[in-house]
């Protein structure tokens, strides 16, 4: 038995290491090499609450477990989005999964984006390849209660137009006079109409009052050091600079020591982060 | 300092521990010669402690030695460390079946040993109250240990001796141990005399205590223990000077003698395996031929591999240079921000195991001799 | 006829410069307009003008055998245009295809080269002005060359 001793004070999850069972309600391709799955509670009906920004682990029976962000919408409790590329071996497995099949899932962790810091404020949501999966709660949030923000905008930069996330979304957003969306690709054929060139290059142009701006930005690390290099030159301050950081993770809650990075456990006091808080350790190669 | 409850156990009545210890359920672990060395192993009596044994330790050396005597603790620090026990090397997490095409997780139903450790000593009591910060103190708890911590019966013993590779004294967690025990021993063997200075900790320990023939220890015992647990304070191996540690290693991330260290530095792991407050760990998933039965078994992990740090794309820490940082600037400086304490006990268990000698307290000493950016 | 002045005065590219340098610009601008699908240049031509962008977007395209044309990128509200005019060959090095109907003010290069020899002061701003275009261009295609959203194997 994995007994929780009365001699140490209780926890929200006494069983953080012990995976609850999910169904796979759907999957489907998001791009050639991404895809979404929705996952519905296969062993009790307990509603999934998260915040913004937070992940879980999931776990493939026998294959192993990844640390994946929660992408869908934190008010639609009863499904579970996550959508993951297929570059390793659970990830790989996870792409295989049929409508019906059971994995294992442990969450949420972390830190979340802390959007309501962001109320009455501008806002600038930075995307960046895949980096969009862990933002779009954000804009779910924001939207669900629009009027409390300021101007709100969606830079997203990907590789190619192949690769970008949720089409007909970003389509449905596009459309909507209270968001502006500017989405840019590394490299553009003739199919494609939109901009080509990096998601910094979006930024000098976004609509926004710098001094009362919060940018929320994720996507690899280089393309997060230049976003700030842009949003500095801008005027956004530090604090107001908030990031999503990546790092080897096996237990979720800060015990296994994988996730290190400086005095800090991404797991836990991250992934997201102030850049404030992490200027110096950001700085630091191979931490 | 007057001590209030301090006792006597002859060595004649020293046995009787065991009895009273196995009649309270405990399985009795602790020092044991093995494989050219003292390790820490299950303990049928007190024949199987290492007795008239020593052992002679220096950076990259290990040798067992005969004493003159017959100490049973008469040794210094064991390759081992008490984590072995709390913190299992191999564990299994979870057990999933598939039943009828479904996965089922199976109740993990282990009972987890009540362990006695006999023989802990002051470094490793404050390694077990680190690794309590760690596993139990944060936000999250891991069960495993809290399992098998919580009824642990802990018999610390002083050390009566310093190691070469000791610096307990530095890190201001030995010689004596002063909490944390149920019973802590001094060994005192002096002329025809053997016996054991105790000092009771807990009401379990007093318990137990009672079921030895024992008597108030005399002040001229009591002053005794005192002498040679001074006489150990200053006859350390090793001394780490501590001053500003945190922002020694915070300024010098880009140090050149980083890459001194990393050209020696094997990445084996071995200072990480030994260390007695090292926690990290990985998981493993293990498939039965039939597919039908998958288990996840927590082991043991070292932040010197490459494949620790990996993420899609690759490893952060790449070199040896970086990893050897990592370690050490984990160990006497990110601890601190972590859990309120260095991550150090000076046992210098990493020095003597290291394979080709690698010294901490040398690697500070040379980073705080060439510092290229002054703290403040 | 409108004088030109306050448009230019509007775009980010002139933002704070002094009037008698502005003078200097009108003299060699010209408001014009691109269709959606028309070059305004192409590789290999004069480059004998350089544009600020006022509306609209344009594609940096180069010819590709097996993909095609591949941009490299698109200008659009606020951004400069053409740089090929500032050093000898003065040739454009891509093709600039309209995707959105374009304004823009065009400048003739060759009165504007005449006057940066003949003002160095007005030359000397001008350059820095680009040297700022030319450090903000070469940062994002350093980035755009880390291929930072590739899948690695």
């Amino acid at each position: 038995m994995l007994s929780t001793l009365d001699s140490f004070p209780a926890r929200a999850d006494a069983h953080p290491m012990q995976p609850r069972l999910y169904r796979a309600h759907k999957r489907h391709r998001e791009t050639p090499d991404t895809f979404t799955l929705e996952l519905e509670a296969a062993q009790d009906d307990a509603p999934f609450t998260f915040a913004p920004g937070q992940f879980n682990m999931l776990y493939v029976f026998g294959v192993g477990e990844v640390p994946i962000s929660i992408c869908g919408d934190p008010k639609r409790s009863n499904l579970l989005l996550h959508t993951t590329r297929d570059v390793g071996m659970v990830t790989h497995a996870l792409s295989r999964i049929k409508r019906g099949d059971v994995i294992g899932v442990r969450g949420p962790f972390g830190t979340g984006w802390d959007v309501e810091r962001a109320v009455t404020r501008d806002v600038l949501i930075v995307a960046g390849g895949i980096g969009l999966a862990p933002l779009r709660p954000v804009l779910y949030s924001i939207l669900a209660q629009r009027e409390r923000f300021g101007h709100v905008s969606l830079l997203y930069g990907a590789r190619m137009p192949e690769e970008l996330l949720y089409m007909p979304e970003l389509q449905k957003w596009r459309a909507r006079l209270d968001l502006d969306v500017a989405v840019t690709v590394d490299r553009g054929t003739r199919h494609w109409r939109g901009d080509v060139g990096v998601v910094t290059t979006l930024i000098p142009k976004a609509a926004c009052d710098p001094a009362r701006t919060t940018a929320f930005v994720c996507g690899p690390e280089v393309m997060m050091r230049f976003t700030i290099f842009e949003l500095q030159k801008r005027g956004v301050s530090d604090e107001n600079i908030v990031l999503s950081m990546e790092r080897n993770m096996k237990c979720g809650i800060g015990l296994c020591g994988h996730c290190q990075w400086g005095p800090h456990f991404i797991c836990r006091q991250g992934p997201v982060f102030r850049y404030n808080e992490i200027r110096d350790w950001f700085a630091l190669k191979e931490i | 300092m007057d001590k209030p409850s301090n006792f006597v156990v002859e060595r004649a009545a020293f046995p009787q521990l065991f009895a009273a210890l196995d009649t309270r359920g405990y399985t009795i672990v602790g020092p044991t010669v093995r494989d050219g060395a003292i390790v820490y192993d299950a303990l049928r009596g007190v024949d199987d402690l290492p007795i008239g044994w020593t052992d002679a330790q220096d950076g990259g050396v290990y040798r067992l030695a005969r004493r003159a005597d017959a100490a049973l603790f008469g040794y210094n620090t064991s390759p081992h460390a008490w984590k072995k026990f709390l913190y299992p090397p191999a564990v299994r997490l979870t057990h999933a079946r598939r039943e009828n095409g479904a996965w089922r997780v199976m109740e993990n139903d282990d009972a987890p040993p009540r362990y006695a450790f006999l023989g802990v000593r002051a470094c490793d009591l404050a390694a077990i109250e680190i690794q309590d910060k760690v596993f139990l103190q944060g936000a999250y708890q891991d069960s495993i240990y809290a399992a098998r911590r919580e009824p642990a019966f802990i018999l610390a013993v002083n050390c009566a001796q310093a190691g070469g590779t000791c610096f307990c004294a530095s890190m201001g967690t030995g010689p004596r141990a002063t909490q944390g025990f149920d019973l802590a021993l001094t060994e005192i063997l002096e002329a025809e005399q053997h016996y054991f200075l105790v000092q009771v900790g807990t009401e379990r320990g007093a318990e137990v205590l009672n079921e030895l023939a024992h008597r108030q220890a005399t002040d001229e015992e009591m002053a005794r223990a005192e002498k040679i647990l001074l006489e150990t304070a200053q006859h350390m191996g090793r001394t780490l000077d501590t001053r500003d540690l945190k922002a020694l290693l915070y300024q010098n991330y880009e140090h050149p003698h980083w890459n001194a260290v990393a050209a020696r530095c094997l990445a084996c792991a071995n200072c990480t395996l030994v260390c007695p407050t090292c926690f990290c760990s990985t998981m493993e998933d293990v498939t039965d031929l039939s597919g039908e039965n998958a288990e996840r078994w927590r082991k043991w992990d070292s932040c010197f591999t490459m494949d620790f740090s990996y993420i899609h794309g690759g490893s952060v820490r790449q070199t040896h240079r970086a990893r050897y940082r990592q370690w050490l600037t984990h160990k006497l400086a990110t601890w601190i921000d972590q859990f309120g304490t260095s991550g150090c006990v000076g046992c210098g268990r990493c020095i003597t195991w290291c394979p080709v000698a690698i010294d901490l307290t040398a690697e500070v000493r040379a980073l705080r001799d060439t510092e290229t950016i002054k703290g403040a | 006829m409108q004088t030109l002045e306050p448009i230019l005065a509007e775009h980010p590219f002139l933002q704070g410069l002094a009037p008698e340098y502005m003078q200097l610009l009108v003299s060699c601008a010209s408001n014009v307009r691109f269709n959606s699908g028309e070059y305004i240049f192409q590789t290999g031509q004069a480059a004998d003008k350089f544009y600020i962008v006022r509306q609209g977007k344009v594609a940096l395209e180069t010819p590709s055998p097996t993909h095609g044309e591949l941009t490299i990128l698109t200008v659009g509200p606020g951004d400069v245009l053409g740089w090929s005019w500032l050093v000898s060959p003065y040739r454009w090095h891509f093709d600039a295809r309209v995707l959105e109907v374009t304004r823009a003010i065009a400048f003739d290069a060759r009165c504007l080269r005449d006057k940066c020899d003949a003002n160095h002061d007005l030359g000397y701003e001008m350059m820095k002005r680009f040297a700022q275009v030319f450090i903000e261009r070469l940062e994002a295609t350093r980035l755009q060359l880390l291929d930072v959203y590739a899948v690695h194997t």
